[in-house]
């Protein structure tokens, strides 16, 4: 796969390589590869459930490369982000990033992603999914320029207790100073390197942001830097664990873009999500304000919440009910898992009104295979805050050396 | 239930695929049917013959998409030999050599279409998306007869609140989109998407097929969602072979029929539909003889049934001229090829799949629309669009070891030529002109040619009995289309005469291969007859 990937046509190798594909290959020990807008990235290097632990334990690396990226720069820029997103964006500073997601006029949302403000007119938008054609038309009366550099920049993401550590060894002096949200650029056993104080873990950590020539070269630094550290890399799977612990979203697994969907009311809004407070009303316009205010006065008629379920078992895709019969359907469950670190069966669920209100209790139904015989069981559940795993460390600056 | 006088308790004029699902939901409902058909051979413009050593040929009809999944699990069609095999790939060569494919894996298609546009790549999945809620929209209208809306009924206004309550699950937004579907040109709509010329010439393809329109048009927008709300196997839009060529789903029709005790008669030509007080009660053949039946369904196109088969004086004048009215317009041809290997196309670049879908040669919509001037000026188009395919590369039932067949579908072709009536020299200058567009991009195109079947307008016509050559029975235009199809007042299958039906494509919803007017239509009759459809 080493030799071909790069060059063969994509009508007969539809998924590109990462930077880091050589060096991913190598460390693959399960041949476990999935793909993600586009190209092939690993979904389990040897065994998820140690891959997970250099999250929460030590330093993990990530292959974040195929995140579609988008250069947006220009007078406007700035009007342009702030329009198209719901949070307010003009309190943004030079070398910081924001959260944010954004929507059709509907309302329902199109996505998420970060926003790096880059300079005065210059911003990177990093999403899971490609929208260059959302973006432009969105562009329209606005002075702005508009390009996906996805294959411009390897990205690798840094995460764990370690991994401020890792790149103090690595060389790069001043990191224990970057705040969460922050970015600022470095030199390092002579790379250049953008490195932001963001993640999709909800632990310390750090993501890498790189010339693609300099990729293997990254990754070997950064190993021999780590190698006392615990770190490890780590595929898609170990990471989605650590996301739901941090309740973070997926879209297309915990919703779907309201661009893609063609069903009537499988859309969600951020409101519906448990995203409202990335919705800001009071910065003036923006697309999809007029039907997330009337969402609000309206009052929700849904919404995603944290589940804490009973027994070990995760409740993955399970239908939620509020009695134990199973006769009222109330929701279901878009992610779960046993969470190795907080030691409960965790889940995001989408719950009908009023069931999401904190303390609820409901029914997941479940279903077991124990050799292959099926059993179906209605487990109890409460509504819970999240996230279910917030440490401090996650914000601590300078953070500590663990 | 067979009166005396009857034979039967109902007839079918004519084998097409149609008149063959009406049959067989009749027989299974347990009445006496005898399908009539004028030709030697069954199957209407879905056929496979061989006319040519041992090559198969889909003479008319040559992909299948549209036929209701509900009716082939019904009729067990499957149990009666009927297999439908998807294809992937297609293509368009471009005149400068280059080209633009299509394949089924999402990122090879998206890194295609980026070699042209990087953004319409993206604004496909958005295409995709739009045509898919609009199916979703459109099918369960399929398999329901039209509701008349200037009727008090309770089935027509269950039927109309049925329509109502549907537009209604759509969403305001989605109402508004599917108005402007169902009204504009492909050439306007496929400009809110797509800025690169190839991109919308290739996807244009589909809307003009079969139609008397160019893609600036109004209403061809249309017809690419006519083209688009089938599936195989629940993958919405996909095409694929019959296996055994088109008549292939004929002859599972049949063969479910006569398992259920109906009979079919070949080159039985229908001349006259037999009238006692305002009822049908038979028919007459060409050669004198008469057949009773309770009922009489045609698989004729409204026109044909009407103008030709019926005598005048038992139907009112102001019936006549909205039958008169119908538009009909031919406007494709067909070529069928017996090919001695695979041709090259050396646009295709050596292991894309491209080739063994649809392939296409022109390359802008302007292109596209000059090829409809020629056709509004009486002539076939001297640069004809063309789909083109080699269903042997992938039904091995097709074409002996080696040799391939192909299937080229024409548009435009006159029915009628400024120059003159159709002769053997015109049918054959006009098959030349494919040939040659082909061989533009195909330099060992036409040395592998060992027979060509090429049929015009006027042949589909005289061969098939389309009237004027019209792929559909009728345009597919909206002022003919749901309870306007094939005229206002008649379009529940039910016509002015008692016991007289009409089961073809001249029916809702239209044409193509689909077999909803035939189940529809025996649906209306049993519905008459007080009796529950199978
Ligand atoms: C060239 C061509 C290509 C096409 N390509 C496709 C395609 O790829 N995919 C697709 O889905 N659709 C395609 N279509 C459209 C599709 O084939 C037709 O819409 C459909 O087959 C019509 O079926 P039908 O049963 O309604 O009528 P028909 O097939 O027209 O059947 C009518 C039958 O009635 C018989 N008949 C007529 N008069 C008499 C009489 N007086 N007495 C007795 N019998 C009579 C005829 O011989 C015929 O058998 C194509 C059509 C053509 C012509």
């Amino acid at each position: 796969m080493s030799d071909s990937a790069g060059t063969a046509p994509h009508y007969t190798r539809p998924l590109l390589p990462t930077p880091f594909h050589e060096r991913a290959r190598a460390l693959s020990q399960v041949d476990s590869f999935v793909p993600w807008a586009g190209y092939t990235t690993v979904d389990v290097f040897t065994n998820a459930g140690q891959e997970y632990f250099a999250i929460r334990n030590a330093c993990s690396v990530y292959d974040l490369t195929p995140m579609v990226k988008y250069r947006i720069a220009g007078p406007d820029a700035g009007r342009y982000l702030n329009r198209l997103v719901t949070r307010d964006l003009r309190k943004l500073r030079v070398n910081r990033v924001s959260y944010c997601v954004w929507c059709n006029d509907a309302g329902n949302i199109i996505d998420d992603g970060t926003v790096f403000r880059l300079g005065e007119t210059e911003y990177r938008l990093c999403t899971a999914e490609r929208q260059l054609d959302w973006l432009l038309d969105s562009a329209i009366g606005f002075d702005v320029q508009l390009s996906e550099v996805t294959e411009e920049i390897a990205a690798l993401a840094l995460q764990g207790p370690t991994s401020c550590a890792v790149l103090k060894k690595l060389g790069v002096t001043g990191i224990e100073r970057l705040k969460p949200f922050e970015f600022s650029c470095f030199d390092a056993t002579g790379m250049r390197l953008m490195i932001s104080r963001t993640g999709f873990t909800g632990d310390l950590g750090y993501e890498l942001w790189a010339d693609p020539r300099q990729a293997n070269q990254l990754w070997d630094a950064l190993m021999t830097a780590g190698r006392s550290r615990g770190i490890r890399a780590i595929g898609s799977r170990a990471l989605n664990m650590a996301r739901i612990e941090a309740g973070f979203l997926m879209p297309n697994i915990d919703f779907v873009s309201a661009e893609g969907t063609v069903r009537v009311g499988t859309s969600r809004s951020p409101l519906e999500l448990g995203l409202g407070w990335l919705v800001d009303f009071d910065k003036g316009h923006f697309t999809g304000r007029r039907a997330l205010q009337e969402q609000m006065r309206q009052g929700l008629q849904r919404q995603l919440i944290g589940l804490d379920i009973a027994g070990n078992k995760p409740a993955a895709n399970a239908l939620l009910y509020a009695d134990r019969k199973g006769q009222r359907e109330i929701g279901s469950v878009t992610s779960a898992m046993w969470s190795p670190t907080c030691k409960r069966n965790i889940a995001l669920a989408m719950v009908d009104a009023p069931h999401f209100a904190m303390g609820t209790t409901m029914w997941a139904e479940v279903y077991l295979s124990r050799e292959l015989v099926w059993e179906r069981r209605m487990c109890k559940a409460q509504v819970v805050d999240k996230p279910f795993f917030a440490p401090e460390r996650r914000r601590v600056t300078p953070p500590g050396d663990f | 239930m067979t009166r005396e006088s009857e034979q039967y308790d109902a007839i079918v004029i004519g084998a097409g695929h149609n008149g063959l699902v009406a049959a067989c939901y009749l027989a299974r409902a347990g009445l006496s049917v005898q399908v009539l058909e004028r030709n030697p051979h069954i199957g209407g413009a879905a056929v496979s013959r061989q006319l040519y050593q041992n090559f198969t040929y889909s003479n008319c009809s040559y992909v299948c998409s549209l036929l209701r999944p509900e009716i082939m699990r019904t009729l067990e069609l499957p149990r009666f030999g009927l297999q439908i095999i998807p294809y992937d790939g297609g293509c368009t060569m471009m005149q400068g050599g280059g080209h633009l494919a299509l394949y089924d894996n999402h990122d090879a298609l998206r890194r295609e279409i980026a070699r042209h546009s990087k953004r319409d790549a993206e604004a496909y999945d958005r295409f995709a998306r739009d045509m898919i809620r609009q199916c979703k929209f459109i099918k369960p209208l399929l398999m329901r007869e039209p509701p008349d809306p200037t009727s008090f009924k309770p089935r027509d206004i269950r039927e109309l609140l049925y329509l109502g309550g549907h537009f209604n699950r759509l969403g305001e937004e989605r109402m508004y989109d599917t108005l402007r579907f169902w009204t504009m040109s492909i050439a306007d709509f496929l400009d809110e998407y797509f800025e690169s010329e190839i991109v919308k010439a290739h996807m244009a393809g589909s809307a003009i097929i079969g139609t008397a329109l160019g893609p600036r048009s109004p209403g061809t927008a249309y017809v690419l969602l006519h083209h688009y709300m089938g599936d195989i196997d629940d993958t919405v839009g996909a095409w694929g072979f019959a296996r055994g060529g088109m008549g292939a789903v004929t002859k599972a029709l049949a063969a479910s029929l006569q398992a259920s005790g109906g009979t079919i008669r070949a080159s039985a030509p229908v001349e006259r539909i037999l009238v006692r007080n305002g009822r049908s009660v038979g028919v007459a053949l060409a050669d004198g003889e008469e057949i009773k039946a309770r009922l009489v369904l045609s698989n004729m196109d409204v026109k044909r049934t009407f103008l030709e088969t019926v005598e005048a004086s038992e139907l009112s004048g102001d019936f006549l001229r909205r039958v008169r009215n119908f538009k009909i317009r031919g406007s494709s041809g067909k070529l069928n090829i017996a090919l001695d290997g695979l041709p090259t196309f050396p646009a295709i670049p050596a292991g894309s799949p491209s080739t063994r879908g649809d392939m296409h040669v022109t390359d802008t919509i302007e292109m596209m629309e000059r090829a409809y001037d020629d056709w509004k000026d009486g002539a076939w188009s001297r640069a004809p669009y063309i789909d083109m395919l080699i269903p042997s590369q992938i039904d091995p039932t097709m074409a002996p070891d080696g040799k391939h067949y192909m299937s080229v579908f024409v548009q435009y072709c006159p029915y009628q030529l400024a120059s003159g009536p159709w002769d053997a020299a015109k049918r054959q200058a006009f098959g030349d002109t494919v040939i040659d567009t082909i061989a533009r991009h195909s330099p060992d195109f036409k040395s592998l040619i060992l027979h060509a079947e090429v049929r015009t307008p006027f042949d589909l016509e005289n061969e098939v009995g389309l009237t004027e050559g019209n792929i559909f029975q009728g345009e597919l235009t909206f002022d003919q289309l749901l309870f306007n199809r094939p005229i206002p007042g008649c379009a529940q299958y039910r016509t002015p005469l008692r016991g007289l039906y009409l089961c073809g494509s001249t029916t809702h919803p239209g044409g193509g291969v689909m077999g909803a007017p035939g189940a529809n239509a025996a649906r209306a009759v049993l519905r008459d007859l007080r009796l529950a459809a199978t």
